[in-house]
């Protein structure tokens, strides 16, 4: 490899090295190297304020994953069917929902809700008066802004799945007595299973690792992310690095496994003669 | 068979007047066609022919544009194919990778509501492997087994369902060529053991004559010619068939006489030939434009003209181009003055006692009056 190359590899990945590095650091400062140590971690999960904002983030996360694949699935299986140009126009939609950085996705979910709350909070008030709370930013807005850019994700991942999809096996379970229903339970959604379990993963990593967004939507609720960044302001601690670790051991286990589930088993197909 | 309330026999399958259209392509025009209960039958043609548009329309995947489907007498247009009584085999064999063989075999079973108890299913599931020879494969993968095993499980999977038609697409296009003769000599078999309606897609003619009691030739989306193979082979209708099925000589003529089922021509290249027979449905008329099919295996050689048998429908002399050795024939190029290039084909006796012509060396040739076929030029 060319130096220069190993350069660019060492400015992306040093500075997570040192994270790693020094969550396990005995002193009390971040760059202060004291000796090894787990004590850190221990303190960590000890913290009521690292645990509630952990909680947040696996709730917000674990949301997240369900209904975007859920959706993300659903959505997949219809564009299937569609054609010409509203299909070419849902495409480009998607990909501009992967494209967007995650500021804009933040800023336009915000203006989004508190549109929505001007319109909706009157409303509510009119009719229940104070009985029923107003609506207001926290775990759900998180989850939909999240939900929003994780749909693009899972409609990708399950429709080039979809798409390699033999048409022959779904036209051998009809010739074989199933109905639509049943093929569709006996023999697509077992065939897309790991591309639905993989989007799910990455739909969770990608909620669970998420600061941009929650930043801008999540109230007065903190997710990891926010509270490690409202904790760096008051110095960088092994804590801080622990939790950090402890979030890049999470995210990469489980884009490992995506990625695992993703890999072609089985023979090679075979296109066959359609004339 | 099965008899309607008329008492005729009601065919199992029928296309009436069927024509199917994919936007501006028409891939099936016209077809009639009636398939007797038992019956094996073939569909040839190359590809883009229509001919697994024909099968398609059976098994429910295309619905006609215009004219009917009938299985067993009932008109199944609309019918969905997960309520028709007939079973396919895909090409790509098209077994659920996620399921063993066992319950690949099953699948069908397993649709029928009420489902069967377990142990029946598990009886027949066995009963169908001993059929295809692959008892203590039930747990196996399905990509863990080869080609020629895959082919017999899709079998398996169809035929437990006891069909009313077995349709085959192309089945055996993807195995090498000594398993293929092996699957073709089962699958006879097989046919005749279970005695279901077999109907074949294939674009293999020796597949198709091999094996089938009748074939229908298919081009354009239109049927040919259909008939037993001898028939196929013997009496073509048209240079298509003649040329589709084994090999044949054509040689460009004009109608001089036509008499009877015979007719003199006179060669474009020079010479007549007084052909035995005319192709079904020709009607020839002195001056009209034709071609005289001989088989190569009509046609017999010699050195010297008296060797020749007599009563020949033309004597040729003509000069060996090329010699292809077939093993237990040997097939010659040759080329005459008045008849251009044509084939040979004769059964090769050993070398000790016959000493095979050698390219460049002069002959004899001749064919019977019985062996030319008057055909239209097209």
């Amino acid at each position: 490899m060319r130096w220069y190359a190993s350069a660019i590899y060492v400015f992306l990945y040093l500075p997570i090295a040192l994270i790693v590095i020094y969550s396990f650091n005995a002193g009390r400062y971040a760059m202060d190297w004291q000796g090894f140590s787990v004590e850190w971690y221990f303190k960590a999960f000890a913290n009521p304020f690292a645990m509630k904002a952990l909680r947040t983030s696996l709730v917000v996360a674990l949301w997240t994953a369900v209904l975007a694949t859920i959706i993300g699935t659903l959505a997949a299986l219809g564009l299937e069917r569609v054609r010409g140009w509203l299909r070419q126009a849902f495409d480009v939609l998607i990909y501009v929902a992967i494209m967007v950085p995650g500021v804009v996705i933040g800023i336009a979910t915000l203006i989004a809700f508190v549109t929505v709350f001007e319109v909706v909070n009157p409303v509510i008030f009119a009719v229940f008066g104070d009985a029923v709370p107003r609506l207001s930013m926290g775990l759900p807005t998180v989850i939909g802004a999240h939900v929003l850019f994780n749909l693009a994700v899972v409609i990708l991942i399950v429709r080039s799945r979809l798409a390699g999809l033999d048409r022959s096996l779904i036209e051998a379970s009809e010739d074989l007595y199933a109905t639509p229903l049943g093929t569709f339970r006996q023999v697509v959604l077992p065939l897309l299973a790991p591309a639905i379990l993989a989007s799910f993963l990455l739909a969770f990593t990608f909620s669970f690792e998420d600061f941009i967004i929650a930043f801008f939507v999540a109230g007065p609720d903190s997710t990891l992310p926010i509270y490690i960044f409202s904790s760096i302001r008051r110095g960088i601690t092994p804590e801080v690095n622990a939790i950090g670790t402890v979030v890049l051991v999470v995210s990469l286990t489980l884009l490992i496994a995506a990625q695992f589930l993703l890999r072609e088993r089985g023979p090679a197909k075979r296109r066959g003669d359609t004339a | 068979m099965r008899n309607g309330q008329n008492g005729a026999t009601v065919p199992t399958v029928a296309f009436r007047n069927v024509t199917k259209r994919f936007g501006e392509v028409v891939a099936a025009n016209g077809l009639e066609l009636e398939i007797r209960s038992g019956e094996f039958l073939s569909f040839l043609g190359p590809s883009g022919c229509g001919k697994t548009t024909a099968l398609r329309m059976i098994a429910g995947f295309e619905q006609p544009s215009e004219g009917d489907v009938l299985i067993d007498g009932t008109r199944v247009n609309e019918l969905p194919a997960y309520r028709r009584p007939v079973n396919m085999v895909f090409q790509s064999y098209a077994l659920f990778p996620h399921l063993n063989v066992a319950r690949n075999v099953a699948y069908g079973l397993l649709q029928r509501s009420p489902r069967p108890p377990r142990t029946e299913i598990d009886r027949r599931v066995a009963a169908m492997l001993d059929l295809v020879q692959l008892r203590g494969f039930e747990n196996r993968r399905i990509w863990e087994m080869s080609g020629g095993q895959q082919q017999r499980v899709a079998l398996a999977r169809a035929l437990i369902n006891e069909p009313k038609v077995l349709l085959l697409d192309e089945p055996l296009a993807a195995l090498d060529r000594k398993l293929r003769r092996d699957m073709q000599i089962e699958l006879q078999n097989l046919q005749r053991r279970v005695g279901i309606t077999f109907i074949l897609v294939t674009h293999d003619q020796e597949e198709a004559l091999s094996m089938s009691d009748r074939v229908c030739i298919m081009r354009d989306g239109g049927i040919v010619q259909q008939g037993t193979p001898a028939d196929l082979y013997d009496r073509p209708v048209n240079r298509y068939v003649a040329d589709f099925v084994g090999k044949s000589n054509f040689f460009a003529g004009t109608v001089l006489t036509a008499r009877g089922g015979g007719a003199v021509i006179e060669l474009d290249g020079g010479g007549t030939v007084t052909a035995g027979r005319t192709g079904e449905g020709l009607s020839l008329l002195p001056g009209d434009a034709v071609s005289v099919a001989v088989r190569p295996e009509q046609i017999v050689l010699a050195r010297r003209e008296d060797a020749l048998p007599a009563g020949g429908a033309a004597t040729i002399s003509a000069r060996v181009q090329n010699r292809i050795f077939l093993g237990e024939h040997i097939e010659y190029l040759l080329r005459s003055e008045t008849l251009g290039e044509f084939l040979t084909l004769a059964p090769r006796r050993s070398e000790l006692t016959e000493r095979p012509f050698e390219a460049g060396e002069a002959v004899f040739a001749a064919f019977s009056t019985e062996a030319a076929l008057v055909l239209g030029s097209e």
